[in-house]
C-alpha cells in the first residue's frame, strides 16, 4: 500500500464506497463540539489564572529579574492552558463518545483514517509557529539589561543599564557562601546584604566543588565553578529578607548550605557596610587581596586535593598537611 | 504462497553446522557455564583485581582519607566484571576464536537453567533483561522511598546527611540505568526479530553479551553502597567527584559497563532491524516501535561513546592523578559537565523513544482504527534523534560556559518539541472517532499521554531560561523528568507488559489486578509527582535533606502518596507472580485480535520463531479495511485479518496447526 498522500489522499477516500454524506456531516459535528468546548473552557481558564494565580506565582517580585521570570512564566502558562485543555478534552471526549462499549459502527480504516495530509500539515505548522513565537519571546527576554538574572560567565554581555553598579562577590565553599564586598575595602562575611534600587552584579566563583548560587526571591542563579567568575546581574526592588540556597549538589552538607539576605535601603546599606568594614579591618589585613577567584585552599573543609604548593608526585602523606601559601 | 527457506537469501539458520552433534555436551549440566558460575567469577575477579591493586598502588588513599584505595576498587570491579562474563561463558567464544580454534558449539536447551546462561535466543535474552530491568526498578523504588521517608519532616532526619546523600545517588542512578534499557531491554530483544519477520539476531552473542553486561553493571553499582555510596547524585560533577570516597569508583565504574551493554544492544538492533527483515517488509511497513527501536539504536551507539570517555577521564583523575577536571591543572570542571550532557541529553530520548513507539503500536489494537500520520511518527522519531544532539547545554544555562550561546540552546530545545509533539498527533488523530476498548494495555496508554503531556510542556517552561533562572536545580526539575520517564517510559513499560506478556509467557495477567495496578498506579503517581512542581517552585533545591518548613504539606502529600505508589507497584508483583506461576490461565496465541506480525505466531513462540520466513504484505494497520490483505503470508492462515474484530473469532489455543505436525518441518532442538 502506497500512501498517496499530498492532499490526494483526501479526495481518494471518496474511492471507499462507505463514503457516503453521513460520515462527513458526523465528522463536522464531532469536531466542531471539540472546538466549542475548547474554546469555552480556554477562554474562561486563561483569564481566571492570569487574574488571581499569576500575580501570585513564586518567586514574586522582589527584583527586576524575579519579576523578569514570573512573567515569562504566566505568558507561558497562558499559552499552555490552551494546549493541555486541548488535548485532554480530545482525551476525554473521545473516552466517553468512541467507547467500545458504547456500540456504534465499526471504525472505518483505509487511507483516509490513517493519513489526513490536512491535519497533518496544520498540527505541524501550528506547533512550529508556537515553538518559534516562544523560542523568540525567550530570546527577547533573556537579552534585556541584566540578561535574566542568571550566570553569564565573566564577560557578561546584557549588562545592567545603570552605570553605577554594586559588586559583590559570591564565594561558594563546602558548605557555606561567604560575601565579599570589594568596594568597601574587600571585607569578606557571611551576611548577605544589598540596597534597595540598586543594580547588583553578583560575582560567582568558589574554592572547591561546584556550588550554586540562587537567591531565591531576587531571581538570581548562578553556578560557582573553581577558577571561574560567573557574573549575574540584578535590582531589588522591595525590602525585607530572601532565601539564599545551594542549588547544585556540593557533598553531604549540602542541603544545609543556605543563609537568609536582606534588601536594605540605599542608606542603611552604606551604614551597614561601613561599619562591618571597620569592624572586619583587622580580619581583611589577613585575606588575600581581592580576585575574581582563588586557587582551592589544601585545607578546605574536605581535605582538598593537589595544595599548589606541593608536587602532585610527591609522597600522598603531605596531601593536606600542610597550609600552602596563598595563590 | 509460501516460500522455501532454503531459497531466501538472509533466512539461513542460526548455526546451522553443530546442530547434529549434541555429543558435543560436555560434562553435567551444572558444570556449564551458568549465573553460579559468574558469581564466582566475579568474587575472585573482584578479589584478584583488589590484590593487584594494592600491589601496584598500595600507598594511595582516596583524599577523603578512609583507608581505601581506589585504584585497587577501580581494578577490584573491572576484573570483577571481567570474572562476571568468564564465568557466564561469554569469553569463550570470542577467546577462541582469538587462539584460532573452533569454539566449542552450542548447546541446545529447553528448561529453565537457559535463563541462567549465556544463550542465543532473543527471546530467552527478552526474558532475562524483564526480570533484570524489574529488578533495578524495585531496588531503586525502595531507596526512593527511604528518600521520601527523610523528606517527611523539614527538620528531623531519619539518615544522617551521608547516607541520605547515598541514598539519592543511587537510587538516580540506578534508576537511570535502568532506564536506558527498560523498554528496550526486553521488549526491543524480545520482540525485534518477530515484528521483522526474522529468526534471530543478527549478533545473537552480542546480545546476550549486553544483557549480562548490564546485570553486571548492577551488581557494580549496588557495590557503591558498601564503599559508602557517592556524593554526587547520577550526574556525578567532576571536582565534587574528584574529591569523593571509594563508591565514586563504583558509580564510574558501574556507569561505563552499562555503557558498554548500551553500545552493544543498539549495534545489534540496529544492525538487526537494517539487516533481517523479511522479504516485503520496507521501510514503510516497518512496525512503528521498530522505527522507534531503530531510533533509540542510534543514540545508543553515538551518544554512550561520550559517556564513556567521561568515565574513563574521571577514574584517571581519581586514580592516576591526571587532570581532566581539575581546573588548578589545567583541566576543567566544565569538561565533564558538557562530556555528560552530551550524552545526557540524548540518553533522556533513549529513555523516552521507545515508550513512545510502544504507545503508537498498542494503540490502533484498541482503537481499531489505522494508526494516524505513520510516516509523520518514524519521521518524528529520526528527527528527534537528531536534534537531541545539540540541545544539552540546556542543563547548563546557569553555569557561566557559553553565555552568549543560550539563545541558540532554547532554540533547538524548543525545536524538538516540535517532533516531540507529534505523539500527540499520532495518538489523537488514532482516537478519532475509534471503538476503545478499555483492556488495561488501553489504560496505560492513555495515562501515558495523560502523562507525558505534562512532563513535555513543563520541558518547555525549562527551556525557557528566564523561568530556568527560577526552576533550575529545583524540584521542579525532578517533577518534571519524572514525568516524561516515570509517566512516559514506565507506564508504557507496564502497558507493553500487560499487552504482550501472554505472547510472551503464554500466559494471561490477571485483567482485574491489572486494573486496580493501573489506577492506584495512576492516581498515586501524579499525587505524589505533581505537588513537587510546586515544592520547586516555591523554591526548594533537589537533593537536600532539610527544607523550609512551609513547605512541609506538600512534601508530606508526596511522601504519602511516594509509599502508595510503592504499594501500586506490589500489586504488580502479585498479579505477575499468581498469573504466571500460582494460578496460570493460558492465553490464546492473538488475545488482543492484534494485525501485528508479532500476533501471527503460536503461543509460546518457538524458538525458531517462524517455520517459514514470512513475505510482509502490508504494513499491520490496517485496521477496519475489511479488503485489506493479511499482514504477511505465512504460508498458513493469519490469525487476525484486518476485517476481523469480534473476540470470538480470534484463534483459540490449539487451533493452530502444531508445525510439527507438516512434515517438510525440521524439528531441530533449539540453537543456543
Ligand atoms: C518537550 C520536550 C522536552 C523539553 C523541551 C525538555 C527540556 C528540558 C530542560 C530545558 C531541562 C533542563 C532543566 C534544568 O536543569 O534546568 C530538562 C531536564 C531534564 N529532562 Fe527534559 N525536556 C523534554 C523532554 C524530556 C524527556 C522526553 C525526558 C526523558 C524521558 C526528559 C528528561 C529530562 C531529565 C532527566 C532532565 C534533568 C536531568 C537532571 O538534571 O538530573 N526531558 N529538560
Ligand atoms: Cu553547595
Ligand atoms: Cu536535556
Amino acid at each position: 500500500m502506497s500512501v498517496a498522500a499530498e492532499g490526494g489522499a483526501v479526495s481518494e477516500g471518496s474511492g471507499a464506497p462507505q463514503g457516503t454524506d453521513e460520515p462527513p456531516r458526523k465528522e463536522a459535528s464531532h469536531g466542531w463540539r471539540l472546538f466549542a468546548i475548547w474554546l469555552v473552557l480556554s477562554a474562561i481558564v486563561d483569564p481566571l489564572y492570569y487574574i488571581f494565580a499569576g500575580p501570585h506565582i513564586p518567586p514574586g517580585r522582589m527584583s527586576s529579574t524575579a519579576g523578569g521570570a514570573v512573567f515569562d512564566f504566566n505568558i507561558l502558562i497562558v499559552l499552555a492552558i490552551p494546549v493541555m485543555i486541548g488535548v485532554w478534552v480530545y482525551m476525554a471526549y473521545a473516552i466517553i463518545q468512541w467507547r467500545a462499549s458504547k456500540g456504534g459502527p465499526e471504525p472505518e480504516g483505509g487511507p483516509l483514517a490513517a493519513n489526513n495530509f490536512k491535519i497533518q500539515t496544520s498540527w505541524i505548522t501550528i506547533t512550529t509557529v508556537l515553538v518559534l513565537f516562544l523560542a523568540g519571546f525567550g530570546t527577547y527576554e533573556l537579552v534585556q539589561p541584566e540578561g535574566a538574572g542568571g550566570g553569564q560567565g565573566p564577560n557578561p554581555i546584557w549588562t545592567p543599564t545603570s552605570n553605577t553598579v554594586l559588586p559583590i562577590q559570591v564565594i561558594g565553599q563546602q558548605w557555606k557562601f561567604t560575601y565579599r564586598y570589594p568596594t568597601f575595602g574587600g571585607f569578606e562575611t557571611t551576611q548577605l546584604v544589598v540596597p534597595q534600587g540598586v543594580s547588583i552584579a553578583f560575582h560567582v566563583t568558589s574554592l572547591d566543588v561546584i556550588h550554586d548560587f540562587w537567591a531565591y526571591q531576587l531571581g538570581v542563579k548562578a553556578d560557582a565553578n573553581p577558577n571561574q567568575d560567573n557574573v549575574a546581574f540584578t535590582t531589588p526592588y522591595q525590602l525585607g529578607s530572601f532565601v539564599v540556597r545551594c542549588d547544585e549538589l556540593c557533598g553531604i552538607w549540602h542541603g544545609a548550605m543556605y543563609n537568609n539576605g536582606a534588601v536594605v535601603t540605599k542608606d542603611q546599606f552604606e551604614v551597614w557596610a561601613q561599619t562591618t568594614e571597620k569592624a572586619l579591618a583587622a580580619n581583611t589585613k589577613l585575606l588575600p587581596p581581592f580576585a575574581y577567584t582563588y586557587t582551592p585552599d589544601a585545607n578546605g573543609a574536605d581535605g582538598g586535593y593537589y595544595p599548589d604548593n606541593v608536587d602532585p608526585y610527591s609522597k600522598v602523606e603531605t596531601y593536606g598537611a600542610t597550609q600552602p601559601g596563598s595563590g | 504462497m509460501a516460500i522455501d527457506i532454503t531459497e531466501t537469501p538472509g533466512t539461513d539458520f542460526p548455526g546451522e553446522t553443530p546442530i547434529h552433534q549434541p555429543a558435543m555436551r560436555r560434562g553435567s549440566e551444572w558444570l556449564r557455564p551458568h549465573m553460579g558460575w559468574a558469581v564466582v567469577g566475579a568474587v575472585v575477579g573482584y578479589l584478584l583485581g583488589h590484590w593487584f591493586g594494592n600491589i601496584i598502588y598500595g600507598q594511595n588513599t582516596v583524599p577523603q582519607n578512609t583507608g581505601q584505595n581506589n585504584v585497587a576498587i577501580v581494578l577490584g570491579l573491572a576484573f570483577g566484571v571481567a570474572g562476571w562474563l568468564a564465568g557466564i561463558g561469554a569469553l569463550t567464544y570470542p577467546l577462541a576464536k582469538l587462539v584460532g580454534r573452533e569454539p566449542p558449539p552450542p548447546v541446545p536447551e529447553t528448561g529453565w537453567m537457559r535463563y541462567f546462561r549465556y544463550t542465543e535466543d532473543h527471546k530467552v535474552v527478552g526474558m532475562q533483561y524483564l526480570i533484570g530491568v524489574l529488578t533495578f526498578l524495585f531496588t531503586g523504588g525502595l531507596l526512593a522511598m527511604a528518600i521520601r521517608t527523610q523528606l517527611l519532616s523539614p527538620t528531623t532526619h531519619v539518615f544522617g546527611p551521608d547516607t541520605y546523600i547515598a541514598i539519592v545517588g543511587e537510587h538516580g542512578t540506578i534508576m537511570m540505568m535502568m532506564a536506558t534499557s527498560a523498554v528496550v531491554g526486553p521488549l526491543g530483544n524480545w520482540l525485534t526479530p518477530l515484528m521483522i519477520g526474522s529468526r534471530r539476531m543478527a549478533f545473537p552473542r552480542l546480545e546476550s553479551f549486553s544483557f549480562w553486561i548490564f546485570s553486571a553493571g548492577y551488581l557494580v553499582i549496588l557495590s557503591a553502597l558498601a564503599f559508602g555510596g557517592f556524593p554526587t547524585g547520577w550526574t556525578g560533577y567532576a571536582p565534587l567527584q574528584t574529591q569523593a570516597s571509594g563508591g565514586m569508583d563504583s558509580y564510574l565504574v558501574g556507569f561505563a559497563v552499562i555503557g558498554i551493554g548500551m553500545i552493544a544492544a543498539g549495534f545489534n538492533l540496529a544492525c538487526t532491524i537494517i539487516n533481517y527483515r523479511a522479504p516485503g517488509m520496507t521501510w514503510s511497513r516497518v512496525p512503528i516501535f521498530v522505527w522507534a527501536v531503530l531510533a533509540t539504536c542510534a543514540l545508543l551507539t553515538l551518544a554512550t561513546p561520550s559517556l564513556l570517555a567521561a568515565g574513563y577521564f574521571g577514574i584517571l583523575d581519581r586514580t592516576a592523578q591526571t587532570a581532566f577536571f581539575v581546573t588548578e591543572h589545567g583541566g576543567s570542571s566544565f569538561l565533564w559537565q558538557n562530556l555528560f550532557w552530551f550524552f545526557g541529553h540524548p540518553e533522556v530520548y533513549i529513555m523516552a523513544l521507545p515508550g513512545f513507539g510502544l504507545v503508537m503500536e498498542m494503540l490502533p489494537v484498541f482503537t481499531r482504527k489505522p494508526l494516524f500520520a505513520y510516516r509523520v511518527a518514524a519521521a518524528g522519531m529520526i528527527g528527534v534523534a537528531l536534534l537531541s544532539f545539540f540541545v544539552w547545554q540546556h542543563h547548563l544555562f546557569q553555569s557561566g560556559i557559553n553565555p552568549d550561546m543560550r539563545p541558540l540552546f532554547m532554540l533547538t530545545t524548543e525545536l524538538i518539541s516540535i517532533p516531540t509533539g507529534f505523539l500527540f498527533l499520532v495518538t489523537l488523530g488514532t482516537l478519532w472517532k475509534a471503538k476503545i476498548r478499555f483492556d488495561a494495555p488501553m489504560l496505560f496508554i492513555l495515562g501515558m499521554m495523560f502523562n507525558f503531556l505534562i512532563g513535555g510542556i513543563t520541558g518547555v517552561f525549562l527551556s525557557d531560561v528566564p523561568v530556568d533562572v527560577t526552576v533550575h536545580g529545583s524540584f521542579f526539575v525532578m517533577a518534571h523528568f519524572h514525568y516524561t520517564i516515570m509517566g512516559g517510559l514506565i507506564f508504557a513499560l507496564f502497558g507493553g507488559l500487560y499487552f504482550y506478556l501472554p505472547k510472551m509467557t503464554g500466559k494471561t495477567m490477571n485483567r482485574k489486578l491489572s486494573i486496580w495496578h493501573f489506577w492506584t498506579f495512576f492516581i498515586f503517581f501524579n499525587l505524589t509527582f505533581f505537588p513537587l512542581f510546586l515544592v520547586g517552585l516555591l523554591g526548594q533545591p533537589r537533593r537536600v535533606f532539610e527544607y523550609a518548613p512551609n513547605l512541609q504539606t506538600l512534601n508530606d502529600i508526596s511522601s504519602v502518596s511516594a509509599f502508595l505508589l510503592g504499594a501500586s507497584f506490589l500489586i504488580f508483583i502479585v498479579n505477575f507472580v499468581w498469573s504466571q506461576w500460582i494460578n496460570p490461565t493460558k492465553s490464546p496465541d492473538n488475545p488482543w485480535n492484534s494485525l501485528g506480525l508479532e500476533w501471527q505466531t503460536p503461543t509460546p513462540v518457538p524458538w525458531y520463531n517462524f517455520e517459514r520466513i514470512p513475505v510482509v504484505n502490508s504494513d499491520p494497520y490496517h485496521y477496519g479495511e475489511p479488503g485489506a490483505l493479511p499482514v504477511a503470508d505465512l504460508g498458513r492462515e493469519p490469525l487476525v485479518t484486518a476485517g476481523v474484530v469480534s473476540k470470538e473469532e480470534a484463534v483459540q489455543p490449539g487451533e493452530l496447526e502444531s508445525p510439527d505436525d507438516t512434515d517438510d518441518f525440521d524439528p531441530r532442538p533449539p540453537i543456543l
